[in-house]
C-alpha cells in the first residue's frame, strides 16, 4: 500500500469522524456555505444583468448620434475609447519608466526608492471620488479648462498610475538577472540594456499591468463626472466634455426615465470589463509559463 | 537617459504633493470659516441656510462602512479558508478566476444592481423604501469580498504547512488544525485585507449613493436612510456655488484624512509583519548555526 492510499479517508471514515466532532462539522458547513454564497451572489448578479439587458439590446442603442428620443450610447463608446487612450498615453510612458528607474537604476537602500514606494501605495488608497475633485479643482477651475475629456485623462492617468507601475517593477524584477550580466558582459551600456534586453522579456507583465489600467478607466464614474462632464456626444475637442459610458449609465440612471437603455449600458458595461480582465489574467498567466 | 527615469519616478511623489495641496489649500480654509466645531459635529446640513455640519454623514460612513465589515468579513474570511485549504484543486481553477472577476465589475454596476434587485428585496421585506443601511452595507459587503478573500488567502497559504502537520499529528481534525492553528498564525496578513477592505468601504461613491437614501440626518435605525462623505459630495457638487461649495470640498478633505489614517494603519501593519519575519528567519538561521556547531563537536568527540 503506498502512502497516498494510506492517508486517503473514504467517505465513511470522513462521516464518523464529522459525527465525533460535530464542531468540526459546524465549521466545515460554514465554510462551504459561505463560498457558495460568494459564487452564488455573482453569478446572480451576472444573471440577473445580462438576461433582463440583452433583450433591450437594439441597433437603434449604436446610432451614431445621441437625441432626446434615442439615448444612443455609441458616442459614450467613442468617448470611452478616446479617454482610455488619452489615460495610457500619459500614464505608460510614466509609469513604465518609474519602474524601470525602481528596479534599475536605484542603487539598494535609495531614500528616494521609499518615499516613491510610499507615495504609490498612498495614490492606490485614495477613493476615487477624492481624485475627481482633486481634478475638477486643478484642471476644471484653476486652468480654467471647464470640463474637458483632457483634464479627465490627466486625473485617470494619476489614479491607475501605481497599477501600471506595481505590474512594470514585479515583471522588471521577474528578469533573470543573467540577462543584465550577459548583456553588460558584451558591453552594452546600461541604457542599451533596458531597453534591448530587460524589457523585451518584461512585455507580457506590463501588458497586463495595463489592460488592467483600461478596465479601471472603463468602469470609473466618480472621478469624472466633475472632470470630464457628463455632456452626451462626441466632443469637437479634447478640451470639451463628453460622456464616457459608466457615467453615460449614471446619467440614466439618475433620471430614471430610461431604465430599458440602462440595463442595456450595463450588459455592454459588463461585457467589456469582464473582458478586459480575463484578457489580463490571460496575458499574465502566458508570462508565467 | 537617467534623469528621465529619476523625473519619471518623482512623478508619483508629485501626484501626491499636488492632490495635498488642492485639497487642503481649498478645504481647510472653508473649514475655518465653518468652524472646526461647527462642521466636524455639527449635525444639521442645510445649505440653504448656510448651516454645515458633516457629523451626519461621517456617522453615515462609519456606519455603512462598519456593515460591510460584519458583512463581507466573515464571509469573505470562510471563503478564503475554502480557497486556501478545502477546494479541490480542480474546482479551484474555476472558482478563482470567478472571484477575481467580482473585483472587476465597475461600481456603477453594482449600484444598479443593488438598485433593481437589493432594494426591492428589502421593501418587501421591511416595507419601507429599501434604500438605507442595511441595503447600503450588503452591497459594499459583497464590493469588499474579492479584496478580503484574495489578502486573507495569500496570508492562509504564507503559513508553513508544519504548523497544520502538527496540529493534525497531534490528534486535531481538518477544521480544528485549520481554525485553530493556521489561521491565527495568518492573523496579521487577514488583518491587513480587513484594513484594506475598510479603506474600499469608506471610499465608495457610485454603488452606495444608488442605494443608501441620502438623507444627511443622523440614522437611528438599521433600515433608515443614511448619506455618506462621498455620496454627500456628488450629490450636491454640481449646483453648489461659494461656501456651500467649498464645505463640500472640505468634506473630502475629512474623507481624505480618514483614508490617509487607513493606509498609514495598513502600512504599519505590513511593515510590523516584515520585521516579524525577518525576526523568524534569524531565530531560524541561529538555530541551524548551532546544530552545526553542535554537529561538528559531536564528530570531533566520535573522532577522538
Amino acid at each position: 500500500m503506498d502512502s497516498k492510499a494510506m492517508n486517503r479517508q473514504t467517505w465513511k471514515q470522513k462521516l464518523s469522524s464529522y459525527k465525533k466532532h460535530p464542531g468540526s462539522a459546524v465549521l466545515m458547513l460554514l465554510v462551504i456555505l459561505s463560498a457558495v454564497i460568494t459564487v452564488s451572489v455573482l453569478i446572480f448578479l451576472l444573471a440577473y444583468i445580462l438576461i433582463n439587458g440583452i433583450p433591450n439590446l437594439s441597433l437603434d442603442l449604436f446610432a451614431w448620434k445621441f437625441t432626446e428620443d434615442n439615448q444612443s450610447m455609441m458616442p459614450a463608446i467613442i468617448n470611452t475609447i478616446t479617454m482610455t487612450a488619452l489615460v495610457l498615453l500619459i500614464a505608460v510612458p510614466i509609469g513604465v519608466f518609474s519602474a524601470v528607474y525602481l528596479v534599475e537604476y536605484a542603487k539598494r537602500g535609495n531614500k528616494l526608492v521609499k518615499i516613491v514606494r510610499m507615495t504609490t501605495e498612498t495614490l492606490s488608497g485614495i477613493p476615487s471620488i477624492v481624485y475627481g475633485l482633486f481634478g475638477y479643482l486643478m484642471f476644471t477651475v484653476s486652468f480654467q479648462w471647464g470640463y474637458s475629456i483632457l483634464g479627465g485623462a490627466i486625473t485617470l492617468a494619476i489614479m491607475v498610475l501605481p497599477v501600471i507601475m506595481r505590474t512594470t517593477e514585479e515583471a522588471l524584477k521577474a528578469v533573470p538577472d543573467l540577462y543584465r550580466e550577459g548583456s553588460f558582459g558584451l558591453g552594452a551600456g546600461r541604457l542599451r540594456t533596458v531597453f534591448r534586453v530587460v524589457l523585451p522579456p518584461a512585455v507580457p507583465g506590463i501588458l497586463s499591468g495595463i489592460i488592467l489600467a483600461i478596465g479601471r478607466v472603463t468602469g470609473e464614474t466618480a472621478a469624472l463626472i466633475f472632470t470630464a462632464g457628463t455632456i452626451a456626444g462626441v466632443p469637437d475637442s479634447l478640451m470639451d466634455s463628453g460622456r464616457t459610458l459608466a457615467i453615460h449609465m449614471y446619467a440614466l440612471l439618475n433620471e430614471g426615465l430610461h431604465m430599458d437603455k440602462a440595463y442595456a449600458t450595463a450588459v455592454i458595461l459588463l461585457v467589456m470589463v469582464v473582458g478586459i480582465n480575463a484578457l489580463s489574467g490571460f496575458v499574465g498567466k502566458k508570462l508565467q509559463k | 537617459m537617467h534623469i528621465v527615469f529619476l523625473v519619471a519616478a518623482c512623478a508619483s511623489i508629485l501626484a501626491v504633493i499636488l492632490i495635498c495641496i488642492f485639497m487642503f489649500a481649498n478645504g481647510i480654509p472653508a473649514i475655518s470659516e465653518i468652524g472646526w466645531a461647527n462642521f466636524l459635529l455639527g449635525t444639521k446640513w442645510k445649505p440653504g441656510n448656510d448651516i454645515y455640519g458633516i457629523f451626519p454623514m461621517i456617522i453615515g460612513s462609519i456606519y455603512v462602512t462598519a456593515g460591510a465589515i460584519l458583512i463581507g468579513v466573515p464571509i469573505g474570511l470562510l471563503c478564503a479558508i475554502f480557497f486556501a485549504r478545502f477546494c479541490p484543486r480542480r474546482l479551484y481553477k474555476i472558482l478563482k478566476p470567478a472571484v477575481d472577476l467580482l473585483a472587476g465589475i465597475p461600481s456603477i454596476v453594482y449600484g444598479f444592481f443593488g438598485l433593481v434587485v437589493l432594494v426591492p428585496i428589502m421593501q418587501y421585506l421591511f416595507g419601507t423604501s429599501g434604500k438605507g443601511l442595511l441595503t447600503s452595507s450588503i452591497l459594499l459587503g459583497i464590493m469588499i469580498l474579492p479584496t478580503i478573500i484574495s489578502v486573507s488567502e495569500s496570508a492562509l497559504r504564507a503559513v508553513p504547512q508544519s504548523y497544520y502537520e502538527g496540529a493534525l499529528a497531534l490528534g486535531a481534525t481538518h477544521e480544528r488544525s485549520v481554525f485553530f492553528t493556521v489561521m491565527p498564525a495568518a492573523k496579521s496578513g487577514i488583518l491587513a485585507g480587513v484594513i484594506l477592505g475598510i479603506g474600499r468601504a469608506i471610499g465608495e461613491t457610485m454603488a452606495v449613493i444608488m442605494v443608501a437614501g441620502n438623507q444627511p440626518i443622523l440614522p437611528n435605525s438599521i433600515l433608515s436612510g443614511v448619506r455618506t462623505m462621498t455620496a454627500n459630495i456628488v450629490l450636491e457638487m454640481g449646483y453648489a456655488a461659494d461656501l456651500h461649495r467649498r464645505a463640500l470640498i472640505a468634506t473630502a478633505v475629512v474623507l481624505f484624512v480618514f483614508i490617509l489614517l487607513i493606509n498609514l494603519l495598513f502600512s504599519a501593519m505590513t511593515a510590523e509583519r516584515g520585521e516579524k519575519k525577518k525576526g523568524r528567519i534569524k531565530a531560524f538561521m541561529n538555530k541551524r548555526k548551532m546544530a552545526v556547531k553542535n554537529k561538528k563537536r559531536g564528530a570531533a568527540e566520535n573522532g577522538q
